[in-house]
């Protein structure tokens, strides 16, 4: 009997956190719950915990500032009176746990305080710029993941077939380059490309949808070919699979055979990786609206951090937080619905 | 005094029982067999009497010293049995030399060794698997996996054993390479007056090395006994399933 | 992988030549070209790109090449710093994880699976706001917010070494935890290690740039390739080289960290490549037929069901050449014959039945002078009627009934296909074939299973759905290759018993194959022995220990264990000459 040799000595992988179904047979909570269900729970809880996580280390944002944070975020040449009223009004003259009962309290009433700087509600300047940002993402992930999977599936594909070493170098220089250049600079080349040289169109704004193929570009072409690359992957991985060979020794249609048994299982990996690169995403719309002058988030956070205006930083912080928090919540709750192995996951 | 006694020993993992109130014995210089499917907690005994897993109750003692437990006395004692594992590939670090392989094992013994002693030991090791000992400086991907389970048991034998542990060391190899260990276990056995705990899932092979049996499921002894006669006159009916599932050469198998 | 072959890959290279070109530009570029890079020259400021100044000058006429050239030792020297921050912290993070105690442990990976949700670049930036924007602080708020990923990497490395066989047996001779960790977990983690970290520098030289881009790292006087990006993209319309310039060097510089890593790793091209290649059956569509071929007759009578004579098949080795695997095989099966296949590791046994079915991938070349499949020649195109009549008439049964049943399809989906596609059934009436199927072979509740998944069946389960599948054709020929090696014996003869009853009821003729000759004497007619790629002897199963007669047949029998070897006698040993190639070295010491 031939003995299987060892798998190689560990993955490289780094284990992302959205669920990675394992294959365990019943180990649910308790009779009651459906494991499906505990999964969720568990979920959940887990959300929860991230988001304690994150209001403390906000609320902590500003003790951490070695010096005085009211007199960095003003300025050396404001008065101290100026100092003294500022400190009341931002209420940091109070012990510390009471200052944070204060702050959950205001967070829960949608109340983030004033930004230092221009004494206008945080939450209003957020609520004005959430939209744009979230546009921006959503758009740049479905190009990203709508383009990802047919190019992966067709790449892995085409490697099947005999003279497959010129595709596979075209295919993953291809990819690698994409993957290899991070989204601002790819902006930066678009803008010089299609913006200064040819003028098709424009560099800045926001407003008309010109204006936003070239941001969705950047944000979206890297994560792309990372993603393509993962699908190509995986469904090499699926084609070579028994279940596979079962398939075609069935006989059945070449088309039944790709999209009834081969697509199904490249769906937890895409899924697990596309939740990953949105969040990914979230944060290259930081660099993408500074680029491009878009009325994000984004463009309110870069000159927040220079100018240690705290208030919109911690807003800030919460609000990309719950995003992906949100976002990964989905993507799990899209996993346990559509892939029949991950009712049980590692805690 | 018997070489390894295993007396009422029980292990959980979580909440499931894995090992139920197990007793064993095997006799000075003879191989008590112990058989059973998957699932049966075979292996999980082998673990359990190394001290690799806790056992949640139960005793185990190695020539009349308590094994179990905790202690320096424990420790010695527990260091007079020695595994052979299964998968001669995982079995063997990929990256370092046999040699060196060998070599870690030989403080079981509880001696010291000078360098050049441990060079020569470890030679002698070899010889007495019958690879060669020049070889010593290679790495396991440079041998086959018969070799590799001698190395292995090379391996075992540097910590000077009372009781060799060999946990389904046949089940990864062809049929043609499973004598040769087999022969070289009975071998040494012989020549150094080793006791053996041989647990495999495979009924031909462990009634060809064992003077005693005994038979596993779900954690429990089913039935146990001198090899010829357990298997001559079973009284369980366990045991009668898994004589009459072996498929026996020429012969035309009955299935209902 | 020996450092030679790895040098002289082509990431190897491009590894090395980028290392010494940035390595003689962070030492001697600053040195060369501080002068052009920091001398201001207001004349000439803003000028276009020439020969003299390629990138252009800035609006102080300092030549912008030049300065991109000096930046590098700052961007190079702040990555590698952030990048050893983060290695150095995710090793200890990660290690010592590994040695804590289960509900420790427990918490530490949580805080890490928390900590990794969240993009980097929001932890830069929280980290930035707490330290004020500077290299030094920027250095670390990069290196620091790149630990949890270091540290995740670092204890799924160890954790997996150390739950194999070698670390279990070091602990058994009496190892202690340190010695553990310095003499097995870190050899075995060190180039996995080795390749991450190359790879995240080349994250961290990115991020660097970003951070500076956005005013928030380096600072002003001092500039790296980010700030170069800043004052470049202010002058974008006019000489869009001011930006592209320190561009270009950013993404350059990454692409040699990335070849670094690649050609540190141990396994060629991350997997990437080995995957694709390993696909022994790997599935290609079955080609369109040219021309369908006018009525299907199927075989005659007298004549087999299935035959295939002068088998060969070759596949290409890594170095160009090509190895034969099977060396020239014939096999008939007569119609409602039971044939065994029986052979050693590198016997050719599962490749001769692939070879048969006609599943064997494009990786294999294949050679044949005769192949029939029940009138169809095989070695021709096949016509759709063709392919129909396969599906129906030709059945396997895998080894490992987890990955040859579809994970992702419930067992009625996968049961119901051919009935629906080949037979024409509707969903409801290929429903009840299916559900009868099951039942045929002995598993209850069958209408109900119809809608499990596979990892919902046991094992033996799983097998007696895989003969069911079978069954749900009209199936002449069952191949069934080493269809019960992964079960227990007492399970092994139950699905036997089903695949029997399979062949008494359908009349089909079966494929047997297996290295365990005594099951395969038990069950079969008749017998093949291979060895080496071809076949030594055929052998009636009842008689197959007085029939035989070639040397190797007889070894094989002789060594084989059984219930009434003699047990007072060493097992007798396969002579080297004779025994299979593929273990020549094993027998005879």
């Amino acid at each position: 009997m031939t003995a299987t040799p060892p798998p190689a000595v560990a993955d490289m992988a780094g284990a992302p956190t959205a669920a990675l179904a394992v294959r365990a047979e019943g180990r649910a909570r308790g009779p009651q719950l459906s494991p499906r269900a505990a999964f969720l729970l568990r979920r959940i809880g887990r959300l929860l915990v991230s988001l304690v996580v994150v209001v403390v280390a906000s609320f902590f944002l500003v003790h951490l500032v070695p010096g005085d944070p009211v007199r960095a975020a003003l300025g050396i040449q404001a008065s101290p009176e100026l100092v003294a009223a500022t400190r009341t009004e931002l209420g940091l003259d109070k012990p510390i746990p009471v200052q944070f009962l204060d702050y959950v309290t205001n967070l829960l009433r949608g109340d983030f305080g004033d930004s230092i700087r221009t004494g206008r509600p945080v939450a209003e300047t957020i609520g004005q710029r959430f939209p744009a940002t979230v546009t921006l993402g959503v758009l740049s992930f479905l190009v990203a993941l709508l383009a990802a999977v047919p190019i992966g599936i067709g790449a892995a594909v085409a490697l099947q077939r005999p003279g497959r070493k010129l595709a596979d170098a075209l295919i993953s220089g291809t990819l690698g380059m994409l993957i290899a250049v991070p989204g601002f600079l790819l902006a930066v080349g678009l803008i010089a490309l299609f913006a200064v040289q040819l003028r098709w169109l424009p560099a800045a704004g926001w407003g008309s949808p010109q204006d936003a193929v070239l941001p969705i570009l950047a944000l979206a072409l890297g994560p792309l070919a990372y993603l393509a690359r993962i699908v190509q992957v995986e469904m090499s991985g699926v084609l070579g699979a028994t279940y596979m060979t079962t398939a075609r020794a069935k006989r059945l249609p070449g088309r039944l055979v790709y999209l009834r048994h081969a697509l199904p299982n490249i769906i937890t990996a895409s899924l697990t990786v596309s939740g990953l690169l949105l969040s990914g995403m979230i944060a290259g719309t930081v660099l993408i609206e500074t680029i491009f002058a878009i009325p994000g988030m984004g463009g309110v956070m870069v000159p927040a951090v220079g100018a240690k205006d705290y208030p919109i930083v911690q807003g800030l912080v919460i609000v990309y937080a719950l995003i992906i928090l949100g976002v990964n919540l989905i993507v799990d709750l899209i996993l346990v619905t559509v892939d029949p192995r991950s009712s049980i996951t590692e805690g | 005094m018997n070489a390894l006694e295993i007396d009422r020993l029980s292990v959980r993992y979580g909440r499931a029982t894995v090992v139920d109130d197990v007793s064993l014995v095997v006799p000075a210089g003879r191989t008590l067999g112990l058989v059973g499917e998957s699932g049966s907690g075979k292996s999980t005994i082998a673990a359990a009497v190394v001290g690799l897993v806790t056992p949640a109750s139960g005793a185990v003692r190695v020539g009349g010293v308590m094994a179990s437990g905790h202690g320096a006395a424990a420790r010695a004692a527990r260091r007079r049995l020695q595994l052979v594992f299964q998968d001669p590939f995982s079995a063997l670090d990929p990256r370092m030399t046999i040699g060196d392989s060998i070599a870690e094992a030989l403080r079981a013994s509880g001696k010291t060794f000078s360098r050049d002693a441990r060079v020569d030991r470890v030679r002698e090791l070899l010889s007495l698997v019958h690879l060669d000992p020049d070889r010593a400086g290679d790495t396991p991907a440079a041998f086959s996996g018969g070799q590799r389970q001698r190395v292995t048991i090379a391996r075992a034998l540097a910590g000077e054993p009372s009781v060799l542990i060999a946990d389904e060391v046949t089940s990864a190899l062809d049929v043609s390479v499973q004598g040769a260990i087999l022969n070289l276990l009975r071998e040494l056995q012989e020549r150094f007056g080793l006791s053996m705990l041989f647990i495999s899932h495979n009924l031909a092979v462990v009634r060809y090395i064992s003077d005693e049996i005994a038979v596993m499921r779900h954690g429990r002894i089913v039935e146990s006994g001198p090899t010829e006669q357990l298997l001559a006159a079973p009284t369980e009916a366990y045991t009668l399933d898994l004589l009459d599932a072996v498929p026996v050469l020429g012969v035309r198998m009955t299935t209902e | 992988m020996t450092w030679r072959s790895r040098l002289l890959s082509p990431s190897g290279i491009a590894a090395a030549v980028g290392v010494l070109l940035f390595l003689f530009v962070a030492i001697a570029g600053g040195s060369i070209f501080l002068a052009a890079a920091e001398t201001s020259n207001v004349p000439a400021r803003l000028l276009p790109p020439s020969l003299e100044h390629p990138f252009g000058t800035d609006d102080l006429g300092r030549d912008i090449f030049a300065r991109v050239l000096v930046a590098a030792r700052v961007s190079l020297l702040l990555t590698l710093g952030a990048t050893a921050v983060s290695t150095v912290g995710g090793i200890a993070y990660g290690l010592i994880a590994v040695i804590l105690p289960r509900h420790v442990r427990r918490l530490a990976t949580g805080l890490l699976d928390i900590l990794l949700a969240f993009p980097w670049l929001l932890m830069v930036l929280f980290f930035t706001v707490i330290w004020g924007a500077s290299a030094t602080s920027a250095m670390f708020a990069i290196g620091i917010s790149g630990i949890p990923f270091m540290a995740r990497l670092v204890y799924n490395l160890a954790s997996s070494v150390s739950g194999r066989d070698y670390v279990r047996a070091a602990r058994v001779v009496g190892v202690g935890p340190f010695g553990i960790l310095v003499r097995h977990i870190l050899p075995n983690i060190a180039n996995p290690l080795f390749v991450n970290a190359a790879a995240t520098a080349s994250v961290t030289l990115l991020s660097f740039a970003g951070l500076s881009f956005l005013g928030l790292g380096v600072q002003a006087p001092e500039y790296d390739w980010g700030r170069l990006l800043q004052d470049g993209i202010t002058r974008i319309y006019v000489n869009p080289l001011a930006a592209i310039g320190p561009g270009i060097a950013v993404v350059l510089a990454g692409l040699v960290f990335t070849f670094v890593s690649e050609a540190l790793a141990d396994t060629r091209g991350g997997g990437r490549g080995a995957v694709a290649r390993r696909a022994l059956g790997a599935v290609s569509p079955t080609r369109r037929a040219r021309g369908a071929v006018a009525s299907r007759a199927g075989a005659a009578p007298g004549e087999p069901i299935a035959e295939i004579a002068d088998l060969r098949v070759a596949f290409a080795t890594a170095d160009g050449g090509e190895v034969e695997r099977v060396r020239g095989v014939s096999v008939r099966i007569q119609p409602g014959e039971v044939v065994g296949i029986v052979g050693e590791s590198g016997s050719g046994k599962s490749l001769t039945a692939m070879a048969l079915a006609g599943l064997l991938g494009p990786d294999a070349r294949i050679d044949t002078s005769t192949h029939r499949f029940d009138g169809i020649d095989m070695t021709r195109p096949l016509t759709a009627a063709d392919r129909s009549t396969l599906g129906v008439e030709l059945g396997m049964v895998f080894q490992d009934p987890l990955t040859s049943l579809n994970p992702a399809l419930t067992i009625g989906r996968q049961l119901t296909e051919v009935p629906e596609v080949h037979l024409k059934m509707s969903r409801g009436a290929a429903r009840a074939h299916a559900t009868a199927a099951l039942e045929a072979v002995g598993i209850a509740d069958a209408a109900r299973r119809l809608g499990q998944y596979p990892h919902q069946f046991s094992g033996g389960m799983r097998q007696r759905a895989m003969i069911g599948q079978a069954l749900t054709g009209r199936p002449k020929l069952i191949i069934a290759d080493e269809p019960t090696t992964a079960l227990d014996v007492t399970v092994q003869r139950q699905v036997m018993g089903v695949l029997r009853r399979a062949q008494r009821d359908t009349g089909a003729a079966i494929v047997f194959i297996s290295h365990d000759i005594a099951l395969v004497s038990a069950f079969c007619d008749r017998v093949l022995v291979m060895k080496d790629g071809i076949v030594v002897e055929e052998l009636d199963a009842e008689r197959i220990r007085e029939d035989a007669t070639h040397p190797y047949s007889r070894a094989l029998l002789a060594c084989l264990p059984d219930m009434t070897s003699d047990r007072t006698r060493p097992l007798p040993v396969i002579p080297p000459e004779v025994a299979a190639s593929a273990l020549a070295e094993e027998v005879g010491v």
